[in-house]
This record gives structure tokens, sequence and C-alpha cells, in this order.
């Protein structure tokens, strides 16, 4: 279908660095020899706290901005030097970035206005482009006579019209109210699937990544620090930070030790043991650091349900319940001092309801839940 | 008691605006009724006014005046028209080398921009002759562009630079540049960078970005400056006086020259309310597409 680059991919980022100068004098790395390639049809999320790069990466798609280091290719071609007005790529902007002396009609036809498309054939797709978006027969209105998810969908229809190969998404839904920002999140990935291109997404809400990505890149400090499908990277995070970053998170560090049927236990330095499946062999005494999720947290109420070397046990003080809805979240003091978050579904409404501050509380959990991951050192 | 806070916000309102509604009532409303009506009398005979209804003074100016003392003379237009060239071309010069100054300006770090602004306003620190002086040193025969030129064999003799329109534009420009720039860096400088990434990113080349993006979001800036230089453009009167002499006159001699010297203060005061008629002349027809390309933005595309 498309041109693909020797590498088979469509987006193709290599060695790519880039270093900023701070107001202070000194230098920043936003991007630090990072490495991505996005396939056709792909839906890729640049996930991060803020300063990781994520929108750096972006800009240098668009051309925005330039790499210091590193090539990119898109559709096989390498983009150095090519301004952002001759790539295959269409940027939906943060502050949507409407253009507030035109119209409706005036925003999402600019990209055929500047390259000089007939004026039947412009009204036309102008009229295809926002009936995809739902904003039909809004043409005329000016952008500041819009709702802020209605200048989101113009913003939207605007990078979709000239028909780019790849769109850059910046955080548009960041302005967004919760409930829009959820029916926008089905939305763009619905589009996505109708347009059949790629999607590059930054964000740092891990709830939108996890919804629409098809990959999620989880960035750090200018670098990569996993890549992988959403239910990847929630269930075995490689690290620490992305255990922390994407999703709740409890996390023990201690020693490991083999107590057989491939079955290890964790020994915090607060006592607490940790058990787990764990197929290769990991030396004893050797440090590690568990993750528990909060959802994978049972109210032990007598008896495990099967097998009970199957479980694992943990005890706590409660120290707070929260009811969210759906469940409670328990927010529990570890014998050690520590706190561990809980998320307990009490279907009777009785169990957890009954629950008093301070009393104590036993928790199961299955001994696949827990998962190990790298250590982090340093802050 | 309180009052209910309509009425209190009514009388904040006249307490805040009340000032200055009197000063311009006082000294600006009532001078230019007085103007307007001395255009309508006849003239005293050591100035001043005899009170007695006369529309000659526009005769002599527009074309009807037939009488024996109250001639038509197409000076007055000549004149007229001729000072709205010059005022036209310095408002011209001025944008042409504010507009990309300002960008400029408005790139730098903020200390810089600071600086840069302080600049601009630097010259209203010494006196407007005085500075109109100096051009005469910079433009006459034996003046240093002419030494200049002459010493670097571009020139065998001297250029007749003072006394020309070209010198009186040049003053013109002068004056009046820093009330050209700043409104016009201020349209630029709240300009958002984002529209110019966004029509990059959606195939704008540089011309196309700045003609149908970058112009319309600073026209308010552009219209402001110019209006703010051609008004006193129009009907400046030092500076044609000391750069232009007696080869370029424009309507602000003439009007100074029948208040003065002639001692007619009613032909003056026609002179002056043609002047303030082209001002609103102009100001009505921006006015008139502004309010027509609003309308049109709302039904078409």
């Amino acid at each position: 279908m498309t041109a693909q680059s020797h590498s088979g991919h469509f987006v193709d980022i290599r060695n790519a660095s880039k270093v900023f100068a701070t107001p202070e004098g000194k230098s920043f790395k936003a991007l630090d020899d990072l490495s991505l390639h996005v396939s056709d049809n792909e839906f890729v999320t640049l996930l991060g706290p803020s300063g990781c790069g994520k929108t750096t990466l972006l800009r240098t798609l668009s051309g925005l901005e330039t790499l210091d280091q590193g090539e990119i290719r898109i559709d096989g071609r390498e983009m150095a030097g090519i301004p952002p007005h001759r790539r295959p790529v269409n940027t939906v902007f943060q502050s949507y970035a409407l253009f507030p002396h035109l119209t409706v009609d005036g925003n999402v036809g600019y990209s055929l206005d500047v390259s000089g498309v007939k004026r039947t054939e412009r009204n036309r797709r102008i009229a295809d482009a926002l009936e995809l978006v739902g904003l039909s027969g809004m043409g005329r209105r000016k952008p500041r006579q819009l709702s802020g998810g209605q200048q989101q969908r113009v913003a939207l229809a605007r990078a979709i019209i000239g028909n780019p190969k790849l769109l850059l998404l910046d955080e548009p839904l960041a302005a967004l109210d919760r409930g829009l920002r959820q029916t926008m999140q089905i939305e763009l990935k619905n589009i996505q699937n109708e347009l059949g291109i790629s999607f590059v997404f930054v964000t740092h809400d891990q709830e939108e990544a996890l919804t629409m990505s098809d990959r999620i890149v989880v960035m750090n400090g200018g670098r990569i620090v996993q890549i992988g499908t959403p239910s990847e990277v929630y269930d075995h995070p490689h690290s620490e930070f992305v255990a922390r970053f994407v999703g709740e998170s409890n996390l023990f560090a201690g020693s490991l030790a083999q107590i057989g049927d491939g079955l290890v236990e964790l020994t915090t330095g607060h006592g607490e043991t940790i058990r787990l499946r764990q197929d290769a062999d990991a030396p004893a005494g050797e440090q590690a650091t568990a993750l528990i999720r909060p959802e994978r947290l049972y109210l032990h109420d007598g008896d495990e349900p099967g097998d009970a070397s199957e479980w694992g046990r943990l005890s706590a003080t409660l120290r707070q319940s929260v009811f969210l809805g759906t469940d409670y979240q328990l927010i529990c003091d570890l014998p050690g001092g520590r706190s561990l978050k809980a998320f307990v579904r009490d279907t009777g409404r009785d169990s957890v309801s009954r629950l008093e501050r301070g009393a104590p509380v036993t928790f199961r959990y299955p001994v696949s839940a827990p998962v190990l991951v790298d250590t982090e050192t340093g802050p | 008691m309180r009052l209910p806070l309509p009425g209190r916000r009514n009388i904040h309102l006249s307490i805040l605006l009340g000032p200055a509604t009197l000063f311009l009532a006082v000294f600006f409303i009532t001078p230019l009724a007085i103007m307007a009506v001395y255009s309508f009398l006849e003239p005293g005979l050591y100035g001043g006014v005899v009170w007695h209804f006369d529309h000659l003074n526009y005769g002599r100016i527009l074309g009807w005046a037939e009488g024996e003392v109250e001639q038509f003379d197409p000076v007055y237009i000549e004149v007229f028209l001729r000072s709205v060239r010059l005022a036209l071309t310095t408002v011209a010069i001025c944008l042409l080398i504010c507009y990309p100054a300002a960008f400029w300006v408005s790139r730098l770090p903020a200390k810089w921009k600071n600086f840069c602004i302080f600049l601009i306003t630097l010259p209203f620190f010494a006196s407007l002759v005085v500075r109109l002086f100096a051009w005469i040193l910079i433009l006459r025969p034996t003046g240093f562009l002419n030494t200049l030129l002459m010493y670097l064999g571009v020139i065998n003799e001297p250029l007749d630079m003072m006394f020309t329109e070209g010198a009186v534009i040049v003053g013109l420009a002068y004056i009046f540049l820093p009330f050209m720039f700043l409104p016009v860096y201020a349209s630029i400088e709240k300009l958002d960078m984002s529209y110019i990434e966004a029509s990059s990113d959606l195939g704008g080349n540089r011309f196309q970005t700045f003609w149908r993006i970058v112009l319309p979001l600073t026209l308010p800036g552009i219209v402001g400056g110019s209006i703010i230089v051609f008004i006193p453009s129009l009907g400046n009167f030092v500076v044609p006086e000391l750069l232009g002499g007696a080869h370029v006159y424009m309507i602000g001699n003439m009007i100074e020259q029948q208040f003065l010297y002639a001692r007619n203060w009613p032909f003056g005061a026609a002179l002056a309310m043609m002047v303030m008629a082209t001002v609103l002349f102009f100001l009505l027809i921006y006015a008139v597409s502004l309010a027509r390309s609003e309308a049109e933005g709302m039904v078409r595309g």
C-alpha cells in the first residue's frame, strides 16, 4: 500500500538526540539516543511525565524541531531538511491552535486552500471531514463560538482533511472534562481505524494511554524505558518507574529465597513476605522489588478457594476506606509502617462497609499476581 | 443602608469615568464646537470673528466662491491632496520599517525586548525641534550626508535634499516611527506562535502563512498604528516648516498661517474642519470594512 522503508516500518526513528539550552545556561537532554519505529495503521502512545521528551519527539516528527543527531524516516523518506509544510504529517495541537479569524470551514479547509484545491472539491471534503467528527452544519461558526469539545473536533478535522499518512496528537484531550474525554478516546480510536493511518499520541495520562493504544512507549528523561502493548506495560512493567507511572502500585523491596514448586518468597526489611511464582531461577539472597497491583488483593475471609499454596497473604491495619463506586479503595498500614493500597469489590455491600478504622485486615493474592521489577537506582 | 449591587456599580462607574468625561467635554468638545461654528462666520478685521453666517469659507476651498473677496483657488485643494499623499507615504514608510523590526524585537529574550522598547521611546526625551534641526544638519547641501557621499565619490556636487517632499517625509516618518512601532509590536507580541506552527504543519509555506495567518491576526495593530501616524502627519506644520520651507507647503502650515498671519480665523477653521472630515472619512472606511468582514465571516467561509 505505502512504500516501506528498508527496515519495513512506516516511521523509523534512529538514535535521535536533541539538547535544549535552559534559561539558566545549562543544557537539557530532551531526547537521548532514542530509537523507535511505528508500523502502518498503528496507534502508538508516547507516555511519560512532563519534561520526558515526548512532545519534543512529536515535534521532530512534524518538523517543528530538528534533531541534533540521528535520523527520522517517514514512509521510507529521510526527513532531515524537509520543512513541516512538505511532510506527509499533520498535528492536532494541545491548544488546538485554531485560527481565530477564520470560520470552522476556513480552519478545516486551510490545508486545501494553501494547496489550491478546487472550490467544489474543497467544500465537499470539508463537509466530509466535519461529518466524520460529528460537526456537520457548524461550518460558519468562528472557533470562539464553539465549546472545548467542538474545538477539539475542528482541530481533528483540520488535521485529517489533507489525508496525512501520519497523524500526531499532542495531548489533545487534556483540556476536556472527564466524561467528554472518555467519549473522545473511543471516537479517536474509531476514526483511526476508519482512516487506516498511523497515530502517534502524546499524553501524560496513563488511563488514556491504556484505553487507546496498540502500543505504549513509556518515556523518562529523553529515553524510552519500556515499549509494549497496554497489558504488557500494565501487567509486566520492567521498572519501578513504569510500575508507579502506569496504574496504582504496591512495591516491596527485599531479598529473594526459593521455597520450591517454582515459588519464591521475597522478604522485605520490615518483615513482610511476598510469595510469587517465578519460573526462571532466582538466586537466593538476591535483592529485588515486587509489584502487586491494588486490584489483585482480595479480602481474606477464612478459606482460600482451591489450593492454599496458590495464595499469598498480607496482614495490615485499616487506615482509610473510600467508596469509589465500583470498588472500595482501602488504604492500610503494614506492620512495618508502610502503606498498602487495595481495590476491593464489595458486591454484597456488607463486608467492607462494616470494617472500621484501625481494624486488622488480612488480604490474599494469587501467587501469579506479584511481578518482579527492576529496582530503581537513585531518586 | 446599602444600595443594591447594580446601583452601586453605576456610582462606581460614574466616579471612575466622571473626571475624564468632564475633561474631554470642556477641553475637547467645546473648542471643537467653537471651531465648527467659527468656520461658518465672517472674519473680523484684526482676527476674531463677525457673527454673521457665511458658507464661502468652504466655497473658497471647494469651488463655489465667486465673490469679490472670497475667491475660489484650486491651490487649497492641491495643498490638501499633497498633505494626504505625504501623510499616507509616511504611514507606509513607518509600517515598512516597524513591522519587521517589531517581529524581530518580539522574538528577543525578555530583557533585550525591554531594552529595545526603551530605545524606541528614547527620542521622546529630546525636544522635537532640536531633533528636526539635527535632520537639517544631515540633509543640507554642506551637511553630513552630502559630505559623506562626496567624500566617497558617489556624487560630485551636493544633492538638493533640503526643502523637498523627500525631506518632509523623512522628517515625518522619523517623528512618528514610535507611534507606529508600539501598537504593531503589541499585536505581534501577543501573536501565538502556535498559529504559525499550525499553518506550517498544514502545508502553508512562509508566504502563505504570512498572508493568511500572520497579517490578518496583526491587522488591528497595523490599523491602529496607521491611524495614529496618519492623523498627526496630516495636520503637521512643524516638519514642513523646517524641512520643507516654502516648497513643501502642507495643510497644517496653511491653517497656521490663516490664524497667526492672515488673521482669517473662520477660513482657518474651515481648513481645519476639512482635515477632520478627511480623518473621519478614513476612519469610517475602516469601520465599514471591519463590520463587513465580520459579517462575511459569519455568513460564509
